[in-house]
């Protein structure tokens, strides 16, 4: 089926002219996921310490947040936040538009798993803490995060890939990804077939190599045991 | 300081929801003395001791450390709870080693006793590291700084935190029921430690089921009951002349294992 030759009109020769949007597209998928990847970790820790630790109005309110997040389809999201927000005037690039709202839904799951991991860590360390001095932060910091960051792992790796799959969705809303890089060379040659098995090779090695770094991550943890 | 109280506690009392677990508390510990509160288990002896630390918050009584009330201050006759800071700073004072050790389980041995040095005294990385391995050689496990705590057997773990307990040189150490966790074949090597500390004169307070240690290491051993002193006293005091059936019968358990010893 696929047709490596380089005549015109062959998968080859049509993937070799479409390189530079291909790579393009993989550029703009790898950017938006790093980001939202970034944003939503670094948030997703501070909502999850949050909703552990909070006053309670301050629980109450991640609380709603992180509810109202996970029970939203991501796609609703992301069309809200770009048509959305224009509605109210604040006009927001496509791309931007996209991460902010991946970012939101993210930031939710990571919270949530923060929290499950914090709880998980025995009762006995905070107290550890507490016995040589340590102030609130210092605990935080320097005994209870690190413990959690590392059974956040596996499902934080979840998250991530998780994450790549769904800038899909932002090709909804113009942002030439991947995926939208992939259909408009269809739109041109019609190999369809052809084009969406390159973009599932190309997704999936993304996404292995996430797999990978996660596992590596893993095993650099491994020490940490009871 | 006219009597050299180090800690003392008056009419300490505590509930939690309706049970009301330490019913009274009046307790004075000394400067390099070794204070031991035995007495069965839902007796308080725990309970006092979190209190000591500010884990738990006793409802009413004063507790003081080198006369300063633990946990608030009195302000126009009225308990003000001390900042988070303060606290910190008070429970800097007072060490604690804990039945289930709760070493850092992603810190080496040697980090474990650093954590405080460097983060709540401020020293350098450097000194830290030489203190913790002055305290890790003495109770035995110089070769052991850098092994994670999974890689330690209970009693190793136990007296790397005695080492992080007691390298903060706290006024006062407090060990709750330490060698309770541990198989019988390593309670020795802990006791051992712990006697070395009350022989080169910390002042300890020690909850223990291990009699024969608490006769030969006390000064002053604490018979609780139900929440409240039952007898206190030197430890000839204690195990060869209790004044009540309690006591007696609580004594007779430990009898029956030691023989004739205690």
């Amino acid at each position: 089926m696929l047709d490596f030759s380089m005549t015109p009109g062959a998968f080859g020769f049509e993937a070799w002219q479409s390189r530079w949007s291909i790579l393009s597209g993989v550029g703009v998928t790898m950017a938006s996921s790093g980001l939202t990847i970034v944003f939503a970790t670094i948030l997703g820790i501070l909502f999850g310490v949050a909703l552990t630790y909070g006053w309670w109005w301050l629980r109450l309110v991640i609380r709603l947040y992180v509810d109202v997040m996970r029970g939203i389809p991501v796609l609703v999201l992301i069309l809200f936040t770009y048509y959305g927000l224009a509605l109210f005037g604040i006009n927001v690039p496509a791309f931007w538009a996209g991460v902010i709202a991946l970012s939101g839904f993210a930031t939710a799951h990571i919270a949530e798993t923060l929290r499950g991991a914090v709880q998980s860590v025995p009762q006995g360390q905070m107290e550890a803490g507490k016995a040589i001095g340590l102030r609130f932060a210092q605990r935080l910091r320097y005994v209870i995060l690190p413990q959690a960051v590392r059974r956040m792992l596996p499902p934080w790796v979840n998250t991530c890939l998780e994450i790549v799959k769904g800038t899909t969705l932002l090709s909804v809303i113009g942002v030439v990804e991947l995926l939208l890089a992939s259909q408009q060379i269809m739109a041109r040659n019609y190999l369809i077939v052809d084009f969406y098995l390159l973009a599932t090779v190309l997704y999936l090695v993304i996404n292995f190599t996430i797999a990978q770094i996660g596992g590596v991550l893993e095993r650099r943890f491994s020490y940490l045991r009871y | 300081m006219s009597d050299q109280a180090l800690l003392r506690a008056t009419g300490v009392r505590k509930s939690f929801g309706s049970i009301e677990v330490l019913k009274g508390i009046d307790l004075t510990v000394r400067q390099g003395q070794v204070v031991s509160l035995i007495g069965a288990s839902g007796s308080g002896k725990t309970t006092f001791l979190r209190c000591v630390n500010l884990l738990e918050e006793h409802d009413s009584g004063e507790i003081l450390l080198d006369g300063d009330p633990i946990g608030y201050r009195v302000e126009g006759g009225k308990r003000r709870r001390l900042s988070e800071a303060r606290v910190s700073a008070q429970r800097a004072r007072i060490g604690m080693v804990f039945q289930q050790f709760n070493l850092f389980p992603h810190l080496t041995a040697e980090e474990n006793v650093m954590l405080g040095l460097t983060k709540v005294l401020g020293r350098t990385r450097a000194e830290a590291r030489d203190i913790a391995g002055q305290w890790l050689a003495r109770v035995g496990l110089e070769a052991r700084r850098e092994h994670y705590p999974y890689q330690l057997s209970g009693g190793q773990q136990q007296r790397v935190a005695i080492a992080r307990a007691v390298a903060m040189e706290p006024r006062l150490l407090l060990f709750d029921e330490v060698t309770s966790a541990l198989d019988p074949e390593l309670v020795a090597e802990v006791l051992g430690v712990m006697q070395q500390l009350a022989e080169s004169g910390m002042t300890m307070l020690v909850v223990s089921h291990e009699m024969l240690f608490v006769r030969d290491v006390s000064h002053h051993v604490v018979f609780m009951d139900g929440g409240r002193v039952a007898q206190a006293g030197t430890p000839d005091q204690v195990f060869h002349h209790p004044e009540s059936e309690r006591l007696r019968s609580f004594l007779g358990r430990f009898h029956g294992m030691f023989g004739n010893a205690l």
